[in-house]
């Protein structure tokens, strides 16, 4: 299989004649023109998007290490809580304490998992890489609207990433409140360890990567509307090219909203004030502060929580429904749909936010409101599923270490969505609220297919990328480790949630009802633990092949869209000579009547009159 | 960065019958007819309007949990048992010791804002005209207006902070003047909070616009724009600039007017 596909290189040279002709010089690049780059510009403070990219997938890969890493020691805990663990007294030193994690770090370590995987992991390392690396590529462009802004955005993320690592040595910890810091817990230095200096790092880091992801959606959504190249129309765009756009119009008016709720809590942490404090007693004395809410706070949160969810998932539905349609070799079904669908995805994320808060005391009308529009998402991700599958659908699939991924997101996506429509229910989430069936619910439908839709990316630009394969046997084992990793790792954990297991907690041991899942927990940690460690199967494959891997072709997956016409490695401003007018859409696989079972982009109807259509023939004339 | 020359269509590209299309959204221009920087000002306001968005809300809902006071207007009194009246609030003018003007320093504040606005339309005017004296003329008067408000908020400020001839008796019985992060005189503690947050928070934007405007005539003087051939940086900071004073009218009509 994989050599049928790589070694299918000369197709490019049948129909994609707008490739690239091969110019010595580039007139068109004046202002790039820095030949003898000193390595200091060329690969750290780069402004070309490609270096970029491939600096947020490195440092992503870096926090995915740190935050899977965190995720083993607390499954270690939750799995054998009668084990002593003095042996991991080297690496964590005093937050072991008489062969036992001590109970403040656990609740540092679920905190910190969380926050690095969501933000760093999800978000910059996922939308960070592909819409850096694929927006240019995909919409026919030299670089980014703005270089500068984008190198920028690169190190805000970096500081904000250095100063949210450091937070985690602190003699006191990093923050423990949770991903989502919600006050008083997080307000006040003197409740916990974890609320003092980590707490303050953390929000300072909060601010840099907001920062961080300001500029870089700015530059995302004005490079698609202004730098597509002729031809180039909305309806033409390539599904990841709609994904990484509405990502980052969410990004935009969500995130600031964290900034203000993160700037509201320095203000209660550090300058007295009472937003989000009132009535707190805590070791017996009364505070001053008056008048404030903690809902307020998870109002203000949850609004840039929910359309987080989505920016962390989008980008993974735009890739996977690239690698489906590619390696099904068939058009995406539904491609209106699919953008429709986003869209409404995109609009209705910021309309659900208070159903993460049926229990905290808000109005019940409200909560049925926000469950009303809820479980209308399901209708569009409904439309997305549906779409992949009829893409699938007699297909002459190519069993690629992408599509496998892109196959196994949309199975995760299934299995968590079905889960959403129970909790989305306001009256059944008094029941499964802060239960582990959420914890298995959000990581299956966002976490781990998330996850899935970044390996798939990888898997496939990784030639784009580096210039050579990344190897396919290493793939699929990583693959099919990770596949059933995740789901015996998840579906377990719904049964412990039914049960009423409260998620954050330390110990369960002191609780009958839960003492009969102390073997299911032992099965969950286990599978946890060996999905992880398969991952460094992923980490080999992908440094060893930078390196050593197959050189690829220009075109290895025989697709259409515009990346593959560049260079093999492409050179700053990406084609050498004119940018290519785009005269399809990306979809063209298989056309009937086509000899080949792909047509570029820069194909115009002209030449294929073969395979147009009746009103593709008339454009042609 | 990628100049919308290098997407021009060149003869090279019209070897096939049918060339690409050319309507507004088919690539290769500019759809909106905007420049990248301009549209990436649009679009860092309408991120910014969600801060104040929230914070405005956060304002909203706060207010909302407190008392009103339900008595007569003259009889009016500060007390943390309900949110204060403005107008008894924000009543004092440089210079007018001890007479009754209320809201006429805030309204004088408005009105230096509402004209900063009116001279940085003159002078991204004059921007088009390539006229490098005028645009100077009118950044210099923006700036001074600029300055002027926040001269102003300062003096708000010091006399919230300093408070009123007259003390208030606070819950415990002492008395009390003005006010700080953890309690004040008008109300209870969330309304100086809200105050000092908010109100800021805009300073601190109407403060970088400032100094973007000053840096702006600096190189205008300089005669960077001139060599440019355009004066479009003054445009992109003339729309940060009306933004952040048309968020003071709604900061003005949360804290002063209802």
């Amino acid at each position: 299989m994989a050599t049928n596909m790589t070694g299918s290189s000369q197709a490019q040279g049948g129909i994609g004649t707008a490739a690239a002709p091969a110019t010595t010089h580039d007139d068109h690049l004046h202002e790039h023109d820095h030949h003898d780059q000193h390595w200091l510009w060329k690969y750290v403070f780069s402004q070309d998007h490609k270096m970029i990219a491939r600096q947020f997938l490195i440092t992503g890969m870096f926090w995915a290490i740190v935050g899977g890493a965190l995720s083993s020691l607390f499954r270690l805990q939750l799995g054998w809580p009668q084990a002593t663990l003095g042996w991991l007294e080297p690496i964590l030193g005093k937050w072991v304490v008489g062969g036992k994690i001590a109970p403040e770090f656990y609740l540092a370590l679920v905190t910190m998992h969380g926050t690095i995987m969501v933000f760093f992991v999800l978000t910059a390392g996922l939308s960070g890489t592909f819409s850096n690396f694929l927006i240019p590529l995909q919409v026919g462009a030299r670089d980014m609207a703005s270089g500068f802004m984008n190198m920028l955005s690169y190190w805000f993320f970096f500081l904000s990433s250095i100063i949210m690592f450091s937070s985690l040595f602190l003699e006191t910890g990093p923050a423990a409140s949770g991903w989502t810091i919600y006050p008083p817990l997080s307000a006040l230095p003197q409740a916990i360890p974890g609320s003092g200096m980590g707490m303050t790092m953390w929000l300072v880091s909060m601010v840099f990567f907001i920062v961080s992801q300001l500029l870089g959606g700015v530059n995302y959504v004005t490079t698609v509307i202004n730098l597509r190249t002729r031809g180039m129309s909305m309806s033409k765009l390539p599904l990841t090219i709609w994904a990484f756009f509405l990502t980052a119009i969410l990004g935009i008016l969500s995130f600031p909203v964290l900034f203000s709720a993160a700037l509201l809590l320095v203000f209660d942490r550090s300058f007295g004030t009472s937003f989000f404090l009132s009535d707190i007693y805590i070791a017996g004395q009364a505070l001053p502060n008056q008048g404030g809410s903690p809902v307020l706070f998870q109002h203000l949160f949850w609004f840039l929580g929910h359309p987080e969810v989505y920016i962390v998932i989008m980008p993974a539905m735009g890739m996977v429904s690239e690698v489906l349609a590619t390696n099904a070799r068939k058009p995406i079904f539904g491609y209106r749909a699919m953008i429709g669908s986003l869209i409404g995805i995109s609009l209705l994320s910021f309309v659900v936010w208070a159903h993460h808060m049926f229990v905290t005391g808000m109005n019940p009308f409200l909560g049925s409101v926000f469950m009303f529009l809820t479980l209308i998402i399901a209708v569009p991700s409904g439309v997305k599923v549906f779409n992949w599958l009829a893409t699938l659908w007699r297909g002459n699939i190519r069993f690629t270490s992408a599509m496998l991924f892109a196959i196994g997101f949309v199975s995760l996506f299934i299995s968590g969505g079905l889960t959403g429509i129970i909790l989305g229910n306001a009256t059944l989430d008094i029941q499964m609220h802060n239960t582990y069936f959420v914890v298995a619910h959000f990581h299956l439908v966002m976490g781990s297919s998330a996850f899935f839709g970044l390996f798939a990316g990888v898997y496939h630009w990784f030639p784009k990328m580096f210039g050579r394969m990344m190897d396919e046997k290493l793939g699929y084992i990583h693959f099919w480790l990770t596949f059933a990793g995740v789901y015996l790792v998840f579906m377990p954990m719904h049964y412990v949630g039914i049960a009423g297991f409260p998620r954050r907690y330390y110990a369960w041991t002191g609780f009958d009802a839960f003492s009969q899942f102390a073997d299911l927990n032992k099965f969950i940690s286990t599978a946890a633990i060996l999905a992880f460690f398969a991952q460094f199967v992923f980490i080999f494959n992908f440094f060893y092949s930078i390196f050593r891997g197959r050189r690829a072709t220009q075109n290895p997956w025989n697709s259409t869209t515009l990346e593959w016409t560049t260079p093999i490695i492409p050179g700053h401003g990406n084609w050498p000579g004119e940018i290519p007018a785009v005269y399809r859409w990306p979809y063209d696989y298989s056309k009937p009547g086509s000899d080949k079972d792909f047509i570029p982009q820069t194909v115009p109807y002209s030449a294929t009159p073969e395979s147009n259509l009746p009103y593709e023939q008339e454009l042609s004339e | 960065m990628a100049q919308s020359t290098t997407l021009q269509p060149t003869a090279a590209t019209t070897d096939f019958a049918d060339a690409p299309r050319s309507g507004t959204w088919d690539g290769g221009n500019e759809p909106f007819r905007a420049s990248y920087g301009k549209l990436m000002m649009w679009f860092f306001l309408l991120s910014d309007t969600f801060t104040f968005g929230a914070f405005l809300t956060a304002y909203g809902l706060i207010r909302h949990k407190h008392g009103v006071y339900t008595g007569p207007a003259k009889d009016f009194f500060f007390s943390t048992a309900h949110w204060p009246v403005p107008e008894k609030v924000f009543n004092a003018f440089p210079g007018f010791h001890g007479v009754d003007l209320p809201l006429a320093f805030v309204a004088l504040m408005t009105m230096i804002l509402i004209f900063s606005s009116v001279t940085m339309v003159l002078a991204v005017e004059a921007g088009h005209r390539l006229d490098k004296a005028d645009v100077q003329k009118w950044l210099l008067w923006t700036i001074l207006f600029g300055s002027m408000f926040l001269s102003s908020q300062a003096w708000e400020w010091s006399h919230f902070i300093g408070g009123h001839e007259e003390p208030t008796i606070m819950a415990d019985g002492t008395r009390f003047f003005g006010a700080n992060l953890a309690m004040n005189q008008y109300g209870p503690p969330l309304f100086g909070d809200l105050f000092f947050f908010i109100t800021g928070f805009h300073g601190t934007h109407v403060f970088s616009g400032v100094i973007l405007l000053i840096w702006c005539f600096i190189a205008t003087t300089n005669g960077t724009f001139e060599k440019r051939g355009h004066y479009e940086m003054i445009e992109k900071i003339g729309l940060y600039w009306h933004f952040v004073d048309l968020v003071w009218v709604f900061v003005f009509t949360f804290f002063y007017l209802v």
